[in-house]
């Protein structure tokens, strides 16, 4: 929640941690980007584009918010009849969580998109007389019908889009697969709505497709996880709500900024969890693109940055990448998008092999990490296609990460999936039985990562 | 650049500390191989790579003892800048200089078998445009920092060069101030540069001229050279070398004896480099991985006042004499502070076995708080003819190590031009291949009463 004892001016601040010594002939510059928010209640006139019109905000307030909430209610999940009744309760709770004057919607999704609550094409704002009447509303809802997602995200599109606020976000609970429109429709969808709000995903039970889940999360530039137990929606619901009402700015970008023949190799989001930025660059003047990072609220996130320079002599110093925190261009700022901060990564030629050959610490434990997010992947997916050998190496090495990088939780989760024989060396045998939900909930949470140990 | 500065030192054994007698070979306590000194950490930048001087090769030039000190057994040796009546050289204590069992110390000997051959200064062709701007040729702006907006990137010549000092093209760093640094005064000149092959310059210098109470002149130069291995080594020069020359400064008008002066300088400018491990510093971010090591550097300094030339040192930073008659045999005046001294002077090694061996330059004495112990050496000289102090960092001394080297090195007319003399010798080092940071400063140094009090 806003904390209105801090400052009123949002705070980013860029850590650049790497080893800048390359050996002769060494391009590839690693660098890992720690930004930090320290958000107030607000802004503090600092102006905050939510697209145009210009923002109506006043100084001094927590920034306007609008949150549609999209509730599976699809024939499935009236099996178990408690699954609709949980949904029910964990959207109550997350209406209950809304700060007063926050502007929401409830929609019912099912083969087709129904905006239960106000109902009249609009977004209702929040007190408590409409959040009495949208938990009324709610216990309308009954199960019945097919899942079309894309539908359900452009309904929440136009209905966020009509509303003049800073921060826009959906909540989305599925509990089936995709099944009432085509991959290429919901891929439509995602793509017309990525930049325009940002949604968490989640998926009840055990019957709907991990992949889809993390896709529509991953574009949309939220969170996606499993609630396999319906009776824990209502909290999940409540915090997922809290931290949408903690944004305080909208449609950040990471600015890189790289010298005249680099190369990105690539920019991923490697804290709290893996994301690969790479492809979503937009051109940002002369040598320069922008990567989304979404709302950002009082965090911190971690970026993996690696850039290939072009090479220089021993004793150069180069600057292989400059790193900026920039907000879209408002009309009250003049047009002008703003830099919030930023940090320099730098390549320093060497002839001294001590200097060049050492691995930041920062830079080899989000490698890990990534490459954890990676293995688990590939061990399920050849388990579930047969390949009982390839998927114990992969799930073995796994282990063997996630032991030696203090990575507990993705460590628990994996213990559920294979017997560890011995988490040095990643030796592993498959589980013969695995609960449906366990193996659901390691995909889903692969992506997770812990910052490096202090 | 000197070398990490590993413990390679004698005489205490590295394995329980029982002092040890020069020509040991295993600790007379423990049993310790004393030929196991522990090895440096990979940190070597700087081979030694000698590129004999034109006209120094001739391994026939007298060899050069340690300055001797009066009442020592100075049978076989000759001191060609010394005669029996001058001034003997004494240490800090006033005692006479260390003597005649470590008659196998011999340095100086030119054509001594150096490190690696000198492939590297051939391996950086032209072939890419973004060569280090050569420091010679490029212009480098003391006053241009204000100017930054305007400026053009001096690798790429088309970008400009943006406010943080990056070019906004092609991303190279431009030229700092500090990375070539150059100082005239009336009677004694330096230069400073980053050379070819670093990416900052971690050397500094001061240079000062002074009264001593009855009027007459003292010259003062002071030359530093950062650890790299250690962090923040270029604030350690600076900061070394500017407590070392204001303590001079404040002492010698007040009528301290220069040898005395050059004692407690040592010691302000060993208080001013501890100071720095205390304080975090700005610079943490591009030392991250190796913060953990305290600031250090070396210091050579040399003080002509009253007839005198006094000299005092921690580290491998060197003084060399080089007489204005070039018949006159040139000397070195510092006895490093090296692994390869050490074992030389213990007797474990030859010359030409020591500077061969890849622990060579680990230095064994430094300052910073990280320094095992400090002693800081002095020795005072009174010379009888005219010369030239040769003030240097090993990044000058490497490409000319033997006296007679060095001497080849200096042009005949840095008596009269000693800023030009400075520069002759950073090119020097920058033709060899410049692989570390070159500063050297020069005192011209004149007999006015010639020939007193000597037969």
């Amino acid at each position: 929640m806003a904390n209105f004892s801090k400052s009123s001016v949002p705070q980013f601040s860029v850590e650049v941690y790497q080893n800048e010594f390359l050996p002769e002939g060494g391009r590839d510059v690693n660098a890992i980007v720690t930004v930090t928010s320290t958000g107030g209640g607000t802004t503090g006139g600092v102006p905050l584009a939510a697209g145009a019109p210009a923002s109506a905000r006043v100084p001094g307030r927590a920034p306007a918010a609008a949150v549609v909430l999209m509730v599976d209610c699809s024939g499935s999940m009236d099996y178990p009849p408690t699954k609709m009744r949980n949904a029910r309760d964990a959207t109550a709770a997350a209406i209950d969580t809304l700060r007063d004057g926050t502007r929401f919607a409830v929609v019912a999704g099912t083969h087709v998109a129904d905006d239960v609550y106000p109902g009249n094409g609009r977004l209702a704002t929040a007190g408590p007389q409409t959040k009495a009447q949208a938990k009324e509303a709610l216990r309308r809802l009954s199960a019945g019908g097919g899942t079309a997602i894309g539908t359900w995200l452009r309904l929440a599109d136009r209905l966020l889009g009509a509303a003049e606020v800073d921060i826009r976000h959906g909540i989305l609970l599925t509990d089936g697969r995709n099944e009432h429109e085509s991959p290429e429709d919901l891929r439509a969808a995602l793509d017309s709505c990525a930049g325009r709000f940002t949604c968490d995903a989640r998926g009840v039970g055990t019957d709907w497709e991990v992949k889809e889940v993390t896709e529509i999360a991953g574009s949309l530039l939220g969170s996606a996880d499993i609630v396999a137990d319906p009776a824990g929606l209502a909290a999940d619901f409540t915090r997922m709500m809290e931290n949408a009402m903690g944004k305080e700015v909208a449609d950040v970008a990471l600015r890189l900024w790289t010298p005249v023949g680099a190369e990105i190799v690539f920019v991923k989001q490697v804290a709290p969890t893996v994301a690969d930025l790479s492809g979503r660059r937009t051109e940002a003047g002369p040598r320069a693109g922008d990567y989304p990072t979404g709302s950002w609220g009082d965090e911190s996130r971690d970026y993996h940055v690696c850039v290939r320079v072009p090479e220089a002599g021993i004793g150069q110093e180069m600057l292989a990448a400059r790193v900026s925190l920039i907000l879209p261009p408002s009309p009250s700022a003049g047009g002008v998008p703003q830099t919030l901060s930023q940090g320099l990564v730098r390549a320093v030629w060497t002839d001294d092999m001590a200097a060049s050959t050492s691995i930041n610490p920062q830079v080899a434990h989000y490698t890990g990490q990534a490459e954890l997010a990676q293995v688990i992947q590939q061990g399920l997916d050849a388990r579930k296609s047969g390949d009982f050998d390839g998927a114990t190496a992969k799930l073995g090495r796994a282990v063997q990460l996630a032991s030696a990088s203090g990575n507990a939780d993705t460590a628990k989760l994996l213990s559920k999936v294979v017997d560890v024989v011995d988490a040095a060396t990643g030796t592993v045998r498959l589980k013969a039985r695995v609960a449906e939900a366990d193996e659901m909930t390691l995909e889903t949470r692969s992506t997770k990562t812990v910052r490096v140990k202090k | 650049m000197s070398q990490s500065h590993q413990q390679a030192s004698l005489p205490g054994c590295p394995s329980c500390e029982e002092p040890l007698e020069p020509g040991d070979l295993f600790c007379g306590a423990c049993g310790y191989d004393l030929s196991a000194v522990p090895a440096p950490p990979g940190d070597r930048p700087t081979v030694a790579i000698t590129v004999p001087a034109q006209g120094a090769a001739e391994p026939s030039a007298a060899p050069v003892e340690w300055p001797p000190a009066a009442g020592t057994d100075g049978s076989d040796r000759s001191a060609p800048t010394h005669r029996p009546a001058d001034l003997p050289g004494v240490d800090s204590g006033g005692r006479p200089l260390v003597s005649g069992e470590r008659a196998a110390v011999r340095f100086d000997e030119p054509g001594a078998p150096v490190g690696s051959p000198p492939g590297a200064p051939d391996d950086v062709p032209g072939d890419f445009e973004l060569a280090a701007p050569d420091p010679r040729t490029v212009e480098h702006a003391p006053a241009g920092a204000s100017a930054a907006g305007a400026k053009v990137c001096v690798a790429c010549r088309s970008g400009r060069v943006d406010t943080d000092g990056y070019c906004e093209n092609c991303g190279h760093a431009q030229p700092r101030e500090r990375d070539h640094m150059e100082e005239e005064l009336g009677g004694v000149a330096a230069v400073s540069d980053r050379g070819l092959r670093h990416h900052r310059n971690e050397d500094s210098f001061a240079v000062s001229c002074t009264a001593l109470p009855d009027g007459s002149p003292a010259v003062v130069a002071i030359v530093c050279d950062g650890v790299s291995s250690a962090s923040r080594p270029d604030e350690a020069s600076a900061a070394a070398a500017s407590a070392a020359n204001e303590s001079l400064l404040e002492s010698l008008p007040r009528g301290a004896h220069p040898q005395q002066a050059m004692h407690e300088a040592i010691l302000a400018a060993s208080e001013a480099v501890n100071a720095l491990a205390q304080d975090p510093g700005q610079a943490m971010e591009h030392d991250q991985h190796r913060h953990q090591n305290a600031p250090a550097c070396t210091l050579v300094g040399a003080i002509m006042a009253g007839g005198l030339l006094v000299v005092g040192w921690v580290g491998d930073s060197r003084v060399y004499w080089v007489p204005e008659d070039r018949s006159n045999p040139p000397a070195r005046l510092t006895e490093d502070d090296s692994w390869a001294a050490q074992m030389v002077a213990a007797g474990l090694m030859n010359e030409a076995e020591a500077y061969a061996d890849e622990r060579a330059h680990a230095i064994t004495g430094w300052l910073g708080a990280d320094a095992y112990e400090l002693e800081p050496h002095t020795a005072s000289f009174k010379p009888d003819r005219p010369g030239l102090v040769v003030v240097c960092t090993d990044g000058l001394w490497n490409y000319a190590e033997a006296a007679a080297e060095m001497a080849a090195a200096v042009p005949p007319e840095a008596h009269e031009r000693p800023l030009h003399g400075a520069q002759v010798l950073v090119g020097h080092a920058l033709d060899g291949g410049g692989h570390d940071n070159v500063t050297v400063a020069l005192l011209p140094f004149a007999v006015t009463a010639r020939g007193a009090g000597s037969a």
